[in-house]
């Protein structure tokens, strides 16, 4: 697919440019997705984006199917709330680490516990970039932000170890450098009839990057690349794993879906 | 002909109405005393091919709900006061969004987790003010079962027509009493469904200032690609800081029930023709302040009931023709003082506006308020 095309087909041009700053990397995140809506030939009728609030949360503005820019934390039950009362809709979530992780959290345990088939990509930047670079629960530890001015005394969330512990039944890891690999990811996460989740790591210059010393955009982009390791190549080669972050397929199992379960009740009465 | 009546309990009477209305979507997160409504919605919603989900809080129950009523559905909760209180921030999007919904508050005593199986009338000024902000409210507030019944219609047809979520006030005696309810009651009366685009479909403006003040509202998925929101947006539903856009969007939330006080506005009054002591009263006050205007009349003092069912708008012009035409108005509610301030802020000063309320748990009997009442005409 041409990337001329994604733009046109999947984006509201007059909306851009977004908001992000230079160097952010939810613009790649939020492109990824949209080639892997296209990939796939999804209808985009019947394709609803919801997010909740956050720098990351903006994107479903930018894209051109039925779109919801919810509350801060609650994306995933408003998401819920349109899966469960249209099954035929295909819906994904695009949501922060702050608002998955912190004041969604308890709604994502339940969401994956469910397998109710939502694909859900968050959108990690190890920060609360909106507010301005507030420690989050993927802040790693001992790292500053504004309300961590002596570091952060929080341990770190792996929000996919969390995810699979949950219940997903597809959960997965790259990053904004590795775009063609989180396209893939995310099609797989389509693909599966159950609760994917994705985590995109991306970066945020502004804050996180400003903080904590980590260079600028293009630095941070690269140690993205080298700071990461595929977990078919760890599991061959685990020496040369030691200090990276692991990406790519952690978990792909198949369960039956949440509304599935329940259009079996519905059928019980339709005989009847 | 066989008659189409049932005994009730009054949440199971909701239920009852809300699928007469059309219900066909219930989110929710079980609390006393409004549990029976989501039981007895997941009984009944799969049998007509509705769906129930319960949640894992009333935040996410509130936030369901409204993702199925963008879907097209006609979606409901039900809660009581801590319930209340964690749906506020997702139902001030519901009314920035304009999404139609219904919310029931079963009221118990409060605050906090207060006296869960007692019955109280202290989320009233919550109902209208509880989420930020200004925004449009509806609240109704039936007396019986039967009428709990035929409001619980009402309240869809109000959310439906308005495009907003409306609050279906209850309390612990009304929710748990039985009575028995005709159901052919409400044989005749307007279901209604939300208006729908017909427009091409990218012309649809979501959020269009239309003359009526209400545009109409695509289903997701029916085609009509749209953007929703909580931040202030523009006509197309996109966010906005234009001060003007602002001006104009918030106005309209508010004057679409402004404007239509009129239909929304629904009361009952009790003997009040030549009524010289009004009571003011709703829910299951209002019971025991009709039989205390009996009482009271039985001894000569010509009393009245005026009993607002909506709650929200308030009802301005009534309530001060009721303050020129009376000597003294008692307010009467559990709780402290809520609606007794809103009848005095319009009430004529030549009119005696008193008070009497209660927090204990306990209903305010008839014989408590025939006593306020001569004290309070001495
Ligand atoms: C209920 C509520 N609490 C707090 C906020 C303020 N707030 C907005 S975005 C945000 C954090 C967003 O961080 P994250 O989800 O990681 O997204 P990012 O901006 O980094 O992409 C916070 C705390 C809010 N909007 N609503
Ligand atoms: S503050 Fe950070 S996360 Fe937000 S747009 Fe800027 S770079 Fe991106």
């Amino acid at each position: 697919m041409k990337v001329s095309n994604v733009v046109k087909d999947n984006f509201r041009e007059d909306k851009l440019p977004h908001i992000w700053c230079p160097g952010c990397g939810h613009g790649i995140l939020m492109h990824a997705i949209a080639r892997a809506v296209s990939n796939k030939g999804l209808d985009r009728d019947k394709v609803v984006v919801v997010s909740g609030i956050g720098c990351s949360s903006r994107a479903p503005g930018y894209m051109n199917f039925n779109t919801l820019h919810t509350t801060h934390g609650r994306a995933l039950a408003f998401a819920t709330g349109i899966k469960m009362s249209q099954p035929d809709l295909h819906v994904i979530v695009i949501t922060g680490d702050g608002d998955a992780a912190a004041i969604g959290g308890n709604h994502l345990i339940h969401a994956c516990r469910r397998n109710i088939d939502l694909t859900t990509i968050v959108f990690n930047n190890n920060i609360y970039g909106m507010t301005g670079g507030q420690y989050s629960p993927t802040t790693p530890t001992n790292d500053y932000g504004t309300t961590a001015p002596y570091g952060n005394i929080d341990k770190t969330f792996d929000l996919c170890d969390l995810a699979k512990a949950a219940g997903a039944t597809y959960v997965a890891r790259s990053t904004a450098y590795h775009a063609r690999i989180i396209e893939k990811l995310i099609e797989n996460g389509l693909d599966n009839k159950g609760f994917s989740f994705i985590e995109g790591i991306s970066v945020c210059p502004t804050y996180y990057g400003r903080k904590n010393k980590k260079g600028n955009a293009v630095d941070m982009m690269k140690s993205l690349k080298e700071d990461t390791i595929d977990i078919r190549i760890a599991k061959k080669k685990p020496e040369l794993a030691e200090g990276k972050m692991l990406i790519g397929e952690f978990h792909n199992s198949e369960e039956e879906e949440y509304t599935a379960r329940y259009d079996k009740i519905i059928d019980l009465f339709e005989k009847e | 002909m066989e008659k189409n009546i049932k005994l009730l309990q009054g949440n199971e009477a909701c239920v009852e109405g809300a699928l007469a209305a059309g219900m066909n979507f219930f989110a929710g997160y079980p609390i006393t005393p409004s549990t029976e409504i989501a039981e007895l919605s997941a009984q009944k919603l799969p049998r007509i091919g509705g769906r129930f989900i319960q949640m894992e809080d009333e935040i996410a129950g509130m936030a369901a709900t409204l993702g199925g009523a963008l879907t097209g559905k006609k979606a409901m909760t039900a809660t009581s006061g801590p319930g209340f209180s964690l749906k506020q921030e997702n139902l001030g999007y519901g009314c920035i969004a304009e999404i139609p919904c219904v919310v029931v508050n079963v009221q118990r005593g409060g605050p906090s987790t207060g006296l869960p199986t007692s019955p109280a009338q202290g989320d009233i000024m919550q109902a209208k003010w509880g989420t930020h902000g200004d925004h449009p409210v509806i609240a109704l507030y039936p007396n019986s079962v039967q009428e709990i019944y035929e409001v619980t219609i009402d309240a869809f047809n109000n959310a439906e027509k308005y495009r907003t979520p409306v609050i279906l006030l209850l309390d612990e005696v009304i929710a748990h009493m039985r009575e028995k309810v005709d159901f052919d009651s409400v044989k005749g009366k307007e279901v209604f469904d939300r208006k729908k685009p017909t427009c091409p479909k990218d012309e649809y403006l979501a959020y269009e200032n239309t003359e009526d003040l209400v545009p109409p509202m695509a289903d997701f998925g029916s085609g009509y690609r749209y953007h929703v929101t909580g931040l202030v947006h523009d006509q197309f539903g996109f966010p906005s800081n234009n001060s003007e856009i602002a001006d104009t969007q918030i106005r309209r939330l508010l004057n679409k029930i402004e404007k239509n006080k009129k239909d929304i506005i629904k009361y009952e009054e009790y003997k009040m023709d030549d009524a010289e002591v009004a009571f003011v009263a709703f829910g299951s006050t209002s019971r025991s302040a009709k039989e205390s205007v009996d009482k009271l009349r039985s001894e000569g003092i010509k009393a009245g009931l005026y009993r607002p069912i909506t709650i929200w708008p308030f009802a301005d012009e009534k309530v001060k023709e009721i303050s020129e035409n009376v000597k003294n108005i008692i307010v009467a509610e559990m709780n402290l003082g809520q609606y007794v301030n809103e009848v005095k802020r319009v009430s004529s000063d030549k009119c005696k506006v008193d008070f009497y309320g209660k927090i204990n748990g306990h209903l305010i009997t008839p014989t408590e308020l025939t006593n306020f009442v001569k004290e309070a005409i001495r």
